[in-house]
């Protein structure tokens, strides 16, 4: 699994943007209360949808587990990430967080001792998660087993290995914007939500620029492998020709519509979609069908 | 007549050898494509039964497992040559991991094997068995298989 390209831009840009704006910037003390005031519960069959959703586990579980050990490396020109353990251990995972914490982490991209992570972690979708989404995701993750696997430590160099400079990097890219502005249905802005938001589809299917940043204008419409072998193909209706009934088919069974099947590291997405209800998966590839 | 046909035959063949000598095709890559295409094709058929494109037709269904266990069955050590990567959709990672690649083959033959013990019986236990079956064609394709 590759999210290398995002990593050739940040450490010019951080090093390029005045220092103020990459100081982290924590979610707000409030934003796990609700409307009328008190906290939000979290319920931890809703996030276990949520957590197939985001597919947390294709990069948090080693090869061939289910725990949630950390293990899997994402090679880039500037090194080697490793993805940490996020069991409920408390020496060695997420068991001693708060909720604060945790939602932090996911959508402001900064750790409880206050430092940016790397984009490697797609925080920068999962920033448009909604508050109850986030709290019964959590609540989720702290109903799965502990694992006492110590996370691996990144194999990254100078200046990469400065996350303070990270911040310029979110500046510039983070958004809160919608790819899509126009939803007409409430299939569309749900299916919307599922691929911007959770999804994190475009992470692998959209190109970046120079920067590393991701091209909306080119949305969808396939990308370079990192990892070197070959493209992402394009999934944006005029090139892939294939229903929403086709897609919805894929995302849960990994068959073609002409019985071929799912590859690469597409195989962990299907394993995580098709977990999701009919309903979700329908939205999705209606949101895919109706790309503009 | 007969010499019309064997006539035409010879034609056949030199024009698909011309073609061969032309895009300069390993044969043992035109060979594994098509042992990939009869599984893509018979599966198509239990698939369009599962997904209720089709109909479930028992003794169809039969027929499509028979020969998709058979073609698992085959021994393919002779079309997976080390060397002939390029220009296909295959990885080179196939033959830094030859064992692990063969287990693959092995778990496709153990799924195969199995639909064809209950593609007739109903179309319920087919159902059943579609998910391990097509798990056994990704589980290779995921490592060993770039589509682009
Ligand atoms: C594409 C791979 C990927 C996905 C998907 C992913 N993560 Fe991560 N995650 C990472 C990497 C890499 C890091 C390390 C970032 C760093 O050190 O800057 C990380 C870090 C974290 C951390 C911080 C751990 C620590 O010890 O500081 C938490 C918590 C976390 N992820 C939770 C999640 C959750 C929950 C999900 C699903 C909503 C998720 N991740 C999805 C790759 C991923
Ligand atoms: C980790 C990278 C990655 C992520 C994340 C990802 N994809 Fe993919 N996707 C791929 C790759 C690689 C392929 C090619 C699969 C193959 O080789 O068979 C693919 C193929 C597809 C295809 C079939 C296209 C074709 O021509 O065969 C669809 C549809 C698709 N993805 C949709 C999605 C959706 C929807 C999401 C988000 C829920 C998503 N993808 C997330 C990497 C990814
Ligand atoms: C042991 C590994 C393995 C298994 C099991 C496997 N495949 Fe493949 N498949 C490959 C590889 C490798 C290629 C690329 C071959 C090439 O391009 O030379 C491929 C290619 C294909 C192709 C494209 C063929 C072409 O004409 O280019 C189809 C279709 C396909 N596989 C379908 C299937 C189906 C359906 C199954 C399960 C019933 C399956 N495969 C099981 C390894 C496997």
């Amino acid at each position: 699994m590759g999210y290398g390209r995002w990593i050739s831009g940040f450490g010019v840009v951080g090093l390029g943007v005045a220092f103020f704006v990459t100081a982290p910037a924590p979610l707000p003390d409030d934003a796990l209360i609700g409307a009328d005031g008190t906290a939000l519960i979290g319920d931890p069959i809703a996030g276990e949808m949520v957590f197939h959703a985001a597919g947390c586990a294709s990069c948090h579980s080693a090869e061939g587990t289910d725990a949630l050990a950390g293990g899997k490396s994402f090679v880039s020109d500037f090194g080697t990430f490793y993805a940490p353990n996020i069991s409920t251990d408390v020496d060695h995972g997420i068991g001693a967080w708060s909720d604060h914490d945790l939602a932090s982490a996911m959508i402001a991209g900064v750790s409880p001792n206050g430092a940016h992570y790397y984009p490697a972690f797609p925080y920068t979708t999962y920033s448009k998660m909604t508050p109850q989404d986030a709290v019964d995701l959590i609540a989720h993750l702290r109903s799965l087993p502990a694992d006492a696997t110590p996370s691996r430590d990144h194999d990254v160099g100078f200046p990469f290995n400065i996350r303070r400079l990270l911040g310029g990097w979110k500046f510039l890219f983070a958004s809160d914007d919608w790819v899509v502005a126009d939803v007409a249905t409430p299939e569309l802005e749900r299916g919307r939500y599922l691929v911007e938001a959770l999804g994190h589809c475009a992470e692998c299917h959209t190109p970046r620029n120079a920067l590393g940043a991701l091209n909306t204008g080119d949305w969808m419409r396939g990308a370079a492998n990192p990892s070197g072998d070959g493209t992402i193909p394009s999934v944006h209706s005029d090139d892939l020709g294939w229903s929403a009934q086709d897609i919805a088919i894929y995302l849960d069974s990994g068959f073609t519509p002409d019985f071929d099947t799912v590859g690469g590291e597409m195989v962990d997405v299907v394993d995580n979609t098709s977990q999701l209800s009919d309903e979700d998966r329908a939205a999705i590839a209606a949101y895919l069908v109706a790309l503009p | 007549m007969k010499s019309l046909i064997l006539l035409a035959g010879v034609a056949t063949v030199a024009v698909g050898t011309m073609a061969f000598a032309q895009d300069d095709v390993d044969p043992a890559v035109t060979a594994r494509q098509a042992h990939m295409q009869l599984y893509a094709h018979n599966i198509g058929i239990l698939g369009g039964m599962a997904q209720a494109k089709i109909d479930y037709d028992a003794e169809l269904a039969q027929i499509a497992a028979n020969n998709l266990a058979a073609v698992a069955a085959l021994d393919e050590t002779t079309y997976w040559i080390e060397g002939t990567a390029e220009g296909t959709k295959a990885l080179p990672a196939i033959w830094e991991n030859m064992d692990d690649f063969m287990a693959k083959q092995d778990g496709m033959t153990n799924a195969a094997a199995a639909m064809a013990d209950v593609a007739g019986t109903d179309l319920a236990s087919l159902q059943g068995a579609m998910g391990d079956l097509g798990g056994a064609c990704s589980a290779c394709h995921r490592e060993y298989r770039q589509r682009n």
